[in-house]
């Protein structure tokens, strides 16, 4: 289980503040192994032109990268057809795609959207401005005192009103794994879509959309080995096909007149412009990657890495954790320590190589509700190493004694 | 590096609790925020024929932005408005390593002790998230003309 994958990681042997990096951010990004940096590189240096639109070879071999890379993530996550993946800059912009795309056509006043209070801001600020915008009310599932979602709640405000469920499949802060399978039933029993946010599952637990019957899913390359700027939006063919394009210009129409405009087929209808074709070549390549090490060693090493690091945590007398004693966890570890502010412990774990995040975690709604202002976070990836956590123990223990805290 | 930056003083000036209370007459109140940590503090100030008479802050915050807020309300005490204008372009500029003649910095008295943050790039925002607010606070008033 120990197999090293600094090898493939040049980065990770590199020198952070004179030490071998910790790197426990991988909720915020991920680094990439040099297999990936390898097919930005070829791609830029063997096949770099206009995708789509020149009949010569060079075009041709662009467009064959493009559209591979779409093959490759449908069948990653299971879609029915390549046609259901839209290429993005990141999840970010892929729940902004669904929000005003398909939340400011299809609401009106009078009806519901429901989110969690454990969503990151991607899939918070852009429902608020559609509820405001179409007079929708936005309501909010809180949670149960393990932190997963209230199953109260659920039933509560998911109701014949709500038109638009959108939901983490894992909490940025917490980690905790929400049952999307039975929301998605939920949702589609009174009538609802589900918009599912996958930027922390599709990293770490194998997606299927056909079995969790999403409506839409959500996410970013970049947390994912792949280079930033490269994100996916999947949605079922039949509501991609009725809604209107998103951003309008190059490349998404049919025929253009001077007053109007017909737009071209699924998924060029929501691409418009020059796309990330390096960055598309890129995720082709970390999914590889992904697929070579296999979600099973990647749950088991991040599982064994959470326990352990939960294990010792927990030993400590002013560590506060939140979210961890629930069972549906992944590597992604909230805590506190008494009187230090959660920056102050960043910038003393960075002192001993390791880095942790630090702040509300775009996910301030959620940090509010568990009565902090901000938490320390540690995330995991499978390249880090049961080193990784005895570093980030011992650092934490030197916390207090640098604050000149007994 | 650590030792140079969660110095003693720091600490005792990030724990302290005097200049941490609300203003009975306070004549200016301001709110500084930091939206990438969420950081923000409150500031209140007393002035009366263009002098600082009090001053005192709320809010949450790391080590670094407590200290320096702490100390600088203790700097602002019986200042002139003007004095508190100048003095809080000089400490952001020392933050930023602006400023190369250390003589310049005693001015500062006690503040000057967080001239390393200049070296922590991650760190210049909490350092100076108070003294920003200082000068929101002073741009109230008129330069004087000289």
């Amino acid at each position: 289980m120990d197999k090293n994958f600094l090898n493939d990681f040049p980065i990770l042997r590199s020198r952070m503040n004179g030490h071998p990096p910790a790197y426990l951010d991988n909720s915020a990004t991920t680094q990439k192994p040099e297999s990936v940096v390898r097919a930005i590189c070829g791609y830029y240096g063997s096949c770099n032109a206009n995708p789509h639109r020149g009949v010569y070879e060079l075009s041709v071999k662009a467009t064959k990268v493009y559209e591979e890379a779409r093959r490759k993530v449908a069948a990653f996550l299971n879609a029915k057809s390549p046609k259901e993946i839209i290429f993005t800059k990141n999840a970010t912009e892929s729940l902004n795609l669904v929000a005003y795309s398909y939340g400011l056509n299809n609401l009106r006043g009078g009806d519901e959207i429901l989110i969690t209070i454990a969503e990151h801001h991607s899939n918070l600020v852009p429902w608020q401005r559609v509820a405001q915008a179409t007079g929708a009310k936005l309501n909010y599932i809180y949670l149960a005192a393990d932190g997963n979602l209230s199953a109260e709640d659920i039933d509560k405000k998911l109701t014949r009103r709500t038109k638009i469920l959108a939901v983490t499949q894992i909490s940025n802060v917490l980690g905790l794994v929400n049952d999307i399978k039975t929301l998605a039933a939920k949702a589609h029993e009174v009538g609802a879509v589900i918009v599912v946010d996958g930027a922390q599952s599709v990293p770490h637990i194998p997606v299927d959309v056909q079995d969790l019957d999403a409506d839409f899913l959500a996410f970013s390359g970049h947390k994912m080995l792949s280079p930033m700027g490269i994100g996916v939006l999947y949605g079922k063919k039949k509501i991609l096909e009725e809604m209107p394009p998103f951003l309008s210009g190059g490349d998404m129409i049919e025929y253009v007149e001077e007053q109007t405009t017909t737009f071209a087929e699924l998924p060029q209808k929501f691409e418009a412009g020059t796309q990330n074709v390096g960055g598309a070549a890129g995720l082709t390549a970390a999914i590889n990657y992904i697929q070579r090490v296999g979600f099973e060693t990647i749950e088991s090493i991040e599982k064994d890495l959470t326990t352990c690091a939960l294990a010792e945590l927990k030993k400590i007398p002013y560590v506060e954790l939140y979210g961890c004693e629930a069972e549906n966890k992944i590597g992604i570890i909230s805590f506190n320590i008494k009187d230090v502010h959660p920056h102050d412990v960043a910038t003393i774990l960075d002192a001993q190589g390791v880095a942790i995040r630090a702040g509300h975690h775009c996910a301030q709604p959620l940090v509010k509700y568990l009565g902090q202002n901000s938490t320390c976070r540690a995330s995991f990836y499978f390249y880090n190493t049961r080193q990784d956590v005895e570093r980030l123990i011992e650092a934490i223990q030197k916390v207090r004694g640098t604050m000149h805290l007994a | 590096m650590l030792e140079n930056i969660y110095t003693e003083l720091i600490a005792e000036h990030s724990q302290a609790k005097e200049n941490r209370r609300q203003l009975e007459h306070a004549t200016i109140k301001e709110r500084g925020h930091n939206p990438s940590c969420g950081d923000e503090i409150i500031l209140e100030l007393e002035v009366s024929d263009g002098v600082i008479k009090d001053a005192a802050f709320g809010g949450t915050g790391c080590a670094i932005s407590q200290a320096s807020t702490d100390m600088m309300i203790e700097l602002m005490r019986g200042k002139t408005v003007d004095e508190a204008r100048h003095l809080a372009e000089l400490f952001i500029k020392m933050i930023q390593g602006e400023v190369t003649d250390d003589t310049e910095l005693e001015a500062l008295d006690e503040a000057a002790a967080l001239k390393n943050i200049s070296t922590m790039p991650a760190r210049v925002k909490c350092a100076t998230l108070a003294w920003h607010t200082l000068r929101q606070c002073v741009m109230k008033f008129p330069i004087p003309k000289s």
